[in-house]
């Protein structure tokens, strides 16, 4: 029991996190071009100056 | 499309591929044309040749006709002083593609950000500065041969956008509820020597994360029920609502009394898989809609209007006001309806009426979007598009063929129709079974309605259709097919008739050089050279018979009448001198060298390469094949004898095709139509489902089922393929699901359904159906 009460929270903190996660790149728009993002990491050693 | 002529129309036997656009080259030469030599020397002059290796796509060649639009017109200025600008771009293909659109603008100083999206095929442009700079950075992308057109985002399907992550975000949250509520209720199952103040304890936690996850992310369902029973219909979402809402007040109930079960984690995981069914569903529809909006938008050429003070003006065709006057250049199509005010000529009007042979038209003459200018200079003064306007009339057939098929009802619905109350019934009659029969207490005979709830609850049937659809489509999209419309699969898999229209479908809707063995060959050449410095149709088409010729540099171009070049002459009749050579039966071109002789040369609109073959292969499918066509009987005659088709007819107005179509559909066939003119509208609209080729007419698109993208007709014979696979799969599906009830039910009424067994029939039934929808993307393409 006494270990639950600490469990529990870990495991929820934990589990929120990445639910955090997923919300935030969800409005990050991450998922809205996902065939471009899949090659675009292929290509890094142009990256532009900015 | 730009990048698909470019390896359809030039011959094969011209050796090596162009370094840029890697269509064929003539033989030794890097290039296939200056444009390409142009956009290799850019690419490369800016050290991004890199690019050349990384592409894995087809080429794209800069167009030299490329559209004029209003770019600057269309930059919004923001707060800050930065501009942005929203641009389609068509020959994006690959990641390759975006990062060289990406590195071109990020050597601009003053770009801020040039972001271009492979999936949606849209690049959004933001810099500091004046937004006159937009036309300049545009002309960036098109020099390497992308084509870009302004966009307005707020206009395009911007709701459905929201609505789809709307619908991700709850998957996300009932499906991290459902994995942290579901590892509580293992240690419940499992923990058989659990105390019980640890299991309410357990119990507890897990109502607090499943009630408020419960709510957010049945919210969808919740709306959509509400509005089906405002409406008094019953739909898939009813039974949804109404299992969730009871399954979380059951659970809750038993919570409070310390019971020994509680179904968060079934009711939880119910809605992760129908959340994931509906967004998939979702996303399909929402992909197929943008790219069907993509393809118009790339396709809208801006109108040359004429100001009061002369001066000519690009602007859309929308915003072209009646009486203003409309200039279009030879070989250019015309935007808007109108009235011939000056200049007299040919036009080609094979989109509009489907006649391939051209018409003359003259001053006081009406001409229609659509046409295309074979002549002179044309000045049209623009029409009111009211009522006894050609496109007024066929809107008005295309909106009497449609509502036919809005009575279509699909099978999920079907399904549904039967299925809600005969859930409904059964769970009531557990519940006075259990109450009156056995004579147990209320709560438990309430149990053991709620837990038929629970496992009736059609979390594998809302699987079964969206999840082949997806499927199904994207396959689709990948051969270059755009399906338009949610039930359109499923009306493709019963048809058992195939109306084709002649011009534009079974032909290439483009006149191409007929060849002639007595034809010398170097006056092919010298005349080929000549033409290819002109963007009249047809000296394109002349310029296209022979790839590898030298371009004749010093011709002159007269509008309307032909070119020449010291004294030879290549042209009309009239600009070549011809006198009586007998009538014209076709589109025809003349040269005359300077020595007198008068040479012609004949055109006629091709048949499509793939048609006979694709043809042959539907007949021997079992399909009934029938030619509808608006051009005259001769031509008509002489392509279905080419072609094999028995039934035919010449000769017939929009209205008259609309009528055959009724007529077949009385006869009890289901028929699809392919076609691509103005005049077919109306008879797309009346067919059981409809299909057009992607350049064809506005209204076409907007009337058909699917849109098919490419120089082929195998489309037709795919989408018809697919689709029956698909059907199949769904009754599979659904079969699967009924199947699994029948199991589940008799169970669950007789209170045999604990919370592990409920959860592992649900996601097994789910899974099972999700993975037999993926045999249909795994198929190979039997037609390639």
């Amino acid at each position: 029991m006494d270990t639950l009460v600490i469990l529990i929270p870990v495991a929820l903190a934990a589990s929120a996190l990445a639910l955090a996660a997923f919300l935030w790149s969800l409005r990050a728009g991450q998922y809205e071009d996902l065939e471009g993002a899949a090659g675009r990491i292929l290509y890094d050693d142009e990256k532009p100056k900015r | 499309m730009a990048p698909f002529d470019a390896l359809v129309d030039r011959p094969a036997a011209a050796t090596g591929a162009c370094a840029h656009c890697a269509a064929p080259a003539p033989a030794g030469a890097r290039f296939c044309c200056a444009g390409c030599e142009g956009a290799y020397e850019t690419v490369r002059g800016l050290g991004l040749e890199a690019f050349y290796a990384r592409r894995v796509g087809p080429g794209f060649r800069p167009d030299p006709v490329a559209l004029a639009h209003d770019f600057a017109g269309r930059t919004r200025v923001d707060a800050d002083g930065a501009c942005t600008l929203h641009l389609m771009i068509d020959g994006l293909t690959c990641a390759a593609c975006v990062w060289l659109v990406e590195s071109l603008y990020a050597r601009e100083t003053d770009v801020i950000d040039a972001r271009a999206n492979l999936t949606t095929g849209r690049l959004t442009l933001r810099w500091t500065g004046a937004p006159a700079r937009a036309d300049a950075l545009v002309a960036l992308a098109a020099r390497v041969g992308f084509r870009l057109v302004p966009f307005d985002p707020t206009c395009l399907a911007q709701t459905g956008d929201a609505e789809e992550r709307d619908l991700l975000r709850a998957t996300g949250v009932a499906g991290f509820a459902a994995g942290n509520v579901m590892m509580l209720s293992v240690a419940i199952w499992v923990g058989v020597d659990m105390g019980a103040a640890t299991k309410d304890l357990l119990h507890w936690v897990s109502a607090l994360i499943g009630l408020p996850c419960i709510f957010y992310a049945g919210l969808p369902f919740y709306r959509s029920a509400w509005r089906a029973l405002s409406a008094r219909r019953l739909d898939m979402d009813v039974p949804i609502a109404v299992g969730i809402t009871m399954t979380a007040a059951m659970s809750l109930s038993e919570t409070i009394r310390g019971g020994p079960y509680a179904y968060f984690d079934a009711a939880l995981t119910l809605l992760f898989f129908l959340l994931a069914g509906r967004y998939l569903d979702r996303r399909a529809r929402g992909r197929a809609r943008a790219s069907a909006a993509h393809l118009l938008a790339l396709r809208a050429a801006p109108v040359t209007v004429i100001d009061a003070d002369g001066r000519p003006r690009a602007v859309p065709a929308d915003a072209v006001a009646p009486g203003d006057i409309v200039a279009v250049a030879t070989g250019e199509r015309i935007g808007i309806d109108g009235t011939v005010l000056a200049g007299a000529g040919e036009v080609d009007a094979s989109l509009v009426t489907g006649e391939s042979v051209p018409q003359r038209v003259a001053a006081g003459d009406r001409v229609y979007a659509g046409m295309l200018n074979l002549g002179a200079p044309l000045r049209v003064s623009a029409r009111a598009t009211g009522e006894g306007t050609l496109l007024a009339e066929i809107a008005r057939l295309v909106e009497a063929a449609e509502s036919g098929r809005a009575r279509f009802v699909a099978l999920a619905e079907r399904v549904t129709r039967l299925y809600t109350p005969v859930v409904h019934v059964t769970a009531l009659g557990a519940f006075l079974g259990w109450y009156f029969l056995a004579g147990a207490p209320w709560q438990i005979a309430l149990l053991h309605c709620v837990a038929t709830l629970i496992v009736t609850c059609p979390c594998a049937l809302g699987l079964a259709v969206p999840a082949v659809q997806t499927i199904a489509s994207g396959r689709l999209l990948r051969g270059g097919i755009l399906l338009k419309n949610a039930t359109a699969l499923e009306r493709l898999a019963q048809i058992d008739t195939i109306v084709f229209d002649k011009t534009g479908t079974l032909t290439r809707g483009a006149p191409a050089l007929i060849a002639d063995p007595a034809r010398d060959a170097e006056d092919l050449r010298f005349a080929a050279g000549l033409a290819a410095t002109s963007k009249h149709p047809l000296a394109r088409a002349l310029a296209r018979a022979v790839p590898d010729v030298a371009v004749a540099l010093d011709a002159v171009e007269h509008p309307g009448l032909g070119l020449s070049c010291g004294p030879a002459r290549l042209g009309s009749r009239a600009f070549v001198g011809v006198g009586n050579a007998g009538p014209a039966d076709g589109p025809e071109l003349w040269l005359d060298r300077g020595d007198g002789r008068k040479l012609r040369f004949g055109f006629r609109d091709e048949t499509r390469a793939d048609a006979e073959d694709t043809l042959q292969r539907l007949l021997d499918e079992g399909y009934a094949i029938e030619l509808l066509s608006g051009d005259r009987t001769e031509t008509v005659a002489a392509l279905a004898a080419e072609l094999g088709i028995v039934e035919w007819r010449a000769e017939t107005d929009p209205a008259a095709k609309a009528a055959r179509l009724a007529e077949l559909a009385r006869m009890g066939r289901k028929v699809l139509m392919v076609g691509d003119g103005l005049n077919d509208a109306p008879a797309l609209a009346a067919a059981h489902a409809s299909l057009s080729p992607a350049d064809g007419a506005d209204v076409a698109q907007v009337s058909a089922d699917a849109v098919f993208q490419g120089a082929g007709l195998a489309a037709v014979g795919e989408l018809l393929d697919t689709a029956r696979r698909a059907r199949a799969l769904i009754r599979q599906n659904i079969a699967f699901s009924i199947a699994y009830n029948a199991l589940a039910v008799p169970a669950a009424v007789l209170g045999q359904v604990t919370p592990p067994l409920a959860a592992f029939l649900m996601s097994s039934s789910s899974i099972a159906v999700v993975v037999n929808s993926m045999r249909l993307g795994r198929r190979r393409w039997i037609r390639s």
